[in-house]
């Protein structure tokens, strides 16, 4: 037990004296976090709308002021041809004109029938196809407003509700996302790092020539990991209720829970790829490409892994991120509990134990 | 008592089976001062690692206090100190949290073994909370003698201590090992250096994983055959050629500021050779009767 102590007394003074490491292992969680909270946000916020309204009549100002109340839009108004429409496009600015023709109000009374141009920049199609989304739903909105003085029977409108993030909350799938990312990144990359180095500097040399254990080394090499990446999943968590607006709606100690074991599969993977390579760099290497990849594709947190060809849905199973990213995502955003993800533990805790073992089996004794 | 054993150990490296260590065998005493002297790339390092248990011998086998270096490595390990040809402790400790460190992963505290360091720790006493990684080469070395020592080990496994290191902390680190002596500790070192074999009990004359001589220094350079001379002359160049084409040299070469010659026959005169010498246009030519030394032995042995 002294041993253990003073093997991690001393694994806690490398991490805490080099100041690179300590910047990746708290510098990255949060920059990422923030990163994705705001900047590589989908939503569509404050974009620039032009208004040519032809028509200046009732229903047309009506309909205006609810775009412009929405938090989504910024309107500016004009008059123009529809020439200089497209001139307008190309400095780039306006995400999309919205045209009213001219007697649109009587249009819309006398003839039950009215009609509303959309114009939108289709060279950013996910913007485009989100602002019409976002425009017809408003659109949708007034003519339901409008009908309900009327007598039109058999109407059927869909009624769409955003179900777990009403307001499509870009955030929400970026923290677990991001979560699963940092917690990988810092512990694997950090292990792999720590026993290479070891070799590297000849310090692994002297320690087999002592009493020493191989699973005394690996699990003092865990731990002060386990301690960082906790104070890790600390400030994320933190930054996302109180930066991002993004409260836990689940068990808050469960989250802990599950996150702690994720922390010791990503460690016991670093400490795999330790073992089995000779060099700081490929640990490094392998540990980024190798996870980094992997955690981003096959995660579900940038591309729905449903879409996926079948032979690539299989392999996102063996990826650890993927399941700790569906844990993180159903306790923080639908509320669940162990009762409902007690699989996805089931199988990172596997992995766990297998990458312990295996760790252990492969942990040379000797040099070479 | 025979601390350590070796018997035909033979090492080889790779698929080409490159031999290191060619069918070596010696034994050290208990409490004995024992050196592998030769070059670098002789098989030093290997015959050391194989005795820590670092590596596995392809054949043939050794014993540390007893302990088989293959079966008994559990109890090789925690007996013995090690300290290898590279710096090998941790830069970003001080000095103390260095020490600290080893002795308890060896289960022991270093006030317990403190009487064992205590000559070599007061040196690097007053610079204890500096980190290892800004030391000097010197004081370096005694740190890592100091952490090699502080489980008090039967046997100490020193691999090349002094190479890098200034002459005058290799002359300290040197008084070190004799002073380690008398606490009966059985010390192995290896040195690439000629002159500090004098310095052990008994030493082995290693080359090209071969072991050449076992002898005390005294009795090695006692067995030298024949009658050395040592020459000068300014023009070295030209002298050691000349040397070289001369019938009664047996074999010539640099040493220093002299050159270094065997005569095929002892009892030559050395005037002659002198006047010889005056006649191929050499001037300062000066001829002397040279003491034996083990780089003498060693390259006698080479040829």
């Amino acid at each position: 037990m002294k041993q253990f102590l003073a093997f991690v007394r001393k694994e806690f003074y490398h991490v805490l004296r080099d100041r690179r490491t300590l910047l990746i292992l708290f510098g990255m969680p949060i920059a990422q976090i923030l990163i994705f909270g705001f900047a590589l946000t989908n939503e569509v916020k404050d974009s620039e709308i032009l208004v040519v309204d032809y028509a200046k009549d009732n229903a047309s100002q009506e309909l205006l002021t609810k775009i412009g109340s929405s938090r989504y839009f910024n309107i500016r108004q004009a008059a123009l041809s529809h020439k200089e429409i497209l001139g307008t496009f190309q400095k780039g600015k306006i995400k999309a004109v919205v045209v009213f023709p001219a007697n649109f109000n009587e249009d819309l009374l006398h003839h039950n029938k009215a009609q509303i141009q959309l114009i939108t920049d289709a060279s950013d199609v996910n913007t485009a196809s989100m602002i019409t989304n976002y425009l017809s739903s408003i659109i949708m909105d007034y003519q339901n407003e409008v009908n309900q003085n009327l007598q039109i029977p058999y109407r059927i409108t869909p009624e769409v509700r955003m179900l777990y993030n009403p307001q499509l909350k870009g955030a929400h799938g970026f923290v677990p996302g991001v979560m699963a990312l940092v917690l990988l990144l810092v512990s694997v990359m950090m292990t792999a790092i720590s026993i290479v180095r070891e070799k590297e500097t000849g310090t692994m040399e002297i320690l087999l020539v002592s009493p020493f254990k191989p699973v005394l080394v690996i699990f003092a090499k865990a731990f002060p990991y386990l301690a960082l990446s906790l104070i890790n999943v600390t400030a994320i968590l933190l930054l996302s209720v109180f930066v991002l607006d993004l409260p836990v709606k689940g068990s808050v100690v469960l989250l802990f829970a599950e996150s702690t074991l994720f922390i010791i599969t990503c460690l016991a993977l670093g400490i795999f790829i330790s073992i089995k390579t000779s060099s700081q760099q490929i640990a490094m290497l392998i540990s980024l490409m190798g996870m980094l990849l992997p955690t981003m594709i096959f995660s579900g947190f940038l591309f729905p892994i449903e879409n996926m060809p079948l032979p690539l849905q299989v392999i996102s199973n063996i990826v650890p991120s993927k399941w700790f990213y569906i844990i993180v995502k159903s306790i923080m955003i639908k509320g669940l509990g162990l009762a409902s993800l007690w699989k996805e533990t089931l199988i990172l805790f596997g992995m766990t134990v297998f990458l312990l073992l295996v760790s252990l089996k492969s942990f040379k004794i000797r040099l070479q | 008592m025979e601390a350590v054993v070796v018997k035909d150990l033979i090492k080889t490296y790779g698929k080409e089976k490159t031999v290191a260590v060619d069918t070596v065998s010696f034994s050290v005493d208990q409490g004995e001062l024992f050196g592998l002297i030769g070059p670098d790339g002789a098989g030093k390092t290997s015959i050391f690692r194989m005795l820590t248990t670092l590596l596995l011998p392809d054949s043939g086998s050794a014993s540390v206090d007893g302990h088989d270096i293959v079966k008994d490595f559990r109890q090789i390990r925690s007996s013995v100190g090690y300290m290898p040809g590279k710096f090998s402790l941790y830069q970003d400790l001080t000095i103390e949290e260095n020490l600290h460190f080893f002795a308890t992963v060896f289960g022991t505290t270093i006030e317990e073994n403190y009487h064992l360091i205590k000559d070599i720790y007061v040196q690097i006493e007053p610079f204890k909370n500096r980190r290892a990684g800004k030391l000097s080469g010197g004081m370096k070395q005694k740190l890592a003698l100091c952490c090699a020592l502080i489980h008090k080990p039967t046997t100490l496994f020193l691999d090349e201590p002094t190479t890098g290191v200034d002459p005058v902390s290799r002359k300290e680190f040197w008084e070190m090992l004799r002073r380690l002596k008398e606490q009966n500790i059985t010390i192995l070192v290896s040195t690439p250096y000629m002159d500090e074999a004098s310095l052990c009990d008994r030493i082995a004359l290693i080359q090209g994983g071969k072991i050449l001589s076992i002898d005390t220094p005294q009795n090695i350079v006692g067995a030298y055959p024949d009658r050395l001379l040592a020459i000068k002359a300014n023009e070295m160049y030209k002298l050691l050629k000349t040397l070289e084409n001369h019938p009664g040299i047996l074999n010539s070469y640099a040493f220093g500021e002299y050159a270094h010659a065997t005569l095929r026959e002892a009892h030559a005169d050395t005037h002659a050779l002198q006047a010889f010498l005056r006649g191929q246009g050499l001037t300062g030519v000066e001829v002397r009767e040279a003491k034996v030394t083990i780089e003498d032995s060693f390259i006698k042995l080479l040829h």
